[in-house]
């Protein structure tokens, strides 16, 4: 897709098998190529079920959604970076907007969801799912930007966090 | 475009099937064709999402949207979901007490008759 930068390589490095990057520019267009370069990329070697696979594609959808909003909030106009590496046990994927940040401590709460006003809110599901889907969860956010963090683990390396 | 409509009568109802990936890049197309079958006084309608390949938060926020439209004009929205990898992310956000996921259009039609 013109655009978008994919880069494979080979790193030397303890249990890395693999790194995989794309620098999309900021526009939803681009969600639809991370989902397959993500969900190709963890197909690979890693045992992961269909069922997982889809999990980790909907975490970093949701993470690369809020890095695409972040920078149209900021005015930013500058590419998301999306890095996959592959572990011999994990899969992990960063993803790292420049956009301005916001306070992970202010992220509201939404109503009960039986209750009538909880349809006045059309987002603010997407850190929730990132945080269920995901083995672990990591946003690090400032005004320069927010680097979020998703590790997925194989089978028969899963740990409760 | 990665989502694709298709309209079909069934008095009273009107069903939108869509095709495609429900998410940033199609939950804005979404909102814009119920805004537009409810201004043409179709607000009782069956969503289908048999032929959604992807749903995300993004895409659930555009259904929750259309639902407030149709019911703002005496109407109501049902969903097809009969997919349990869309059932599941409803499930995850709870939204599968605000919604029942029906498993095909006479389902849904009947169970709101």
């Amino acid at each position: 897709m013109k655009g978008a930068n994919v880069k494979g390589a080979n790193v030397k490095g303890a249990n890395v098998k693999g790194v995989v990057e794309l620098l999309i520019p900021a526009r939803p267009e681009y969600l639809q190529l991370v989902r397959t370069v993500v969900g190709e990329t963890a197909a690979v070697d890693s045992g992961l079920d269909a069922e997982r696979i889809a999990d980790l594609r909907l975490a970093v959808s949701e993470a690369v959604t809020n890095a695409i909003e972040a920078q149209a909030i900021s005015g930013v106009d500058d590419r998301v970076l999306v890095r996959c590496n592959l572990a011999a046990e994990q899969m992990e994927i960063e993803v790292t907007d420049r956009g301005e940040g916001f306070d992970l401590d202010g992220v509201r709460v939404l109503p009960d969801v039986e209750s009538p006003e909880r349809l006045e809110y059309e987002s603010g599901l997407g850190l929730s799912l990132m945080r269920r889907l995901a083995d672990e969860a990591t946003i690090e956010t400032s005004a320069d930007g927010t680097a979020v963090r998703l590790v997925v683990r194989f089978a028969g390396t899963d740990q409760e966090t | 475009m990665h989502l694709e409509f298709h309209r079909i009568p069934r008095d009273p109802w009107s069903v939108l099937v869509l095709c495609g990936d429900l998410d940033m890049a199609g939950a804005p197309e979404l909102r814009r064709e119920v805004a537009q079958m409810v201004a043409a006084g179709d607000s009782r309608l069956v969503l289908d999402l048999t032929a959604v390949d992807f749903i995300d938060s993004t895409g659930l926020g555009a259904v929750i949207g259309s639902l407030r439209r149709t019911r703002s004009h005496d109407g109501d929205l049902v969903l097809v979901c009969p997919e349990p990898r869309l059932q599941r992310v409803f499930e995850m956000c709870d939204l599968d007490r605000v919604f029942e996921l029906h498993e095909s259009v006479d389902a849904a039609m009947g169970a709101s008759a």
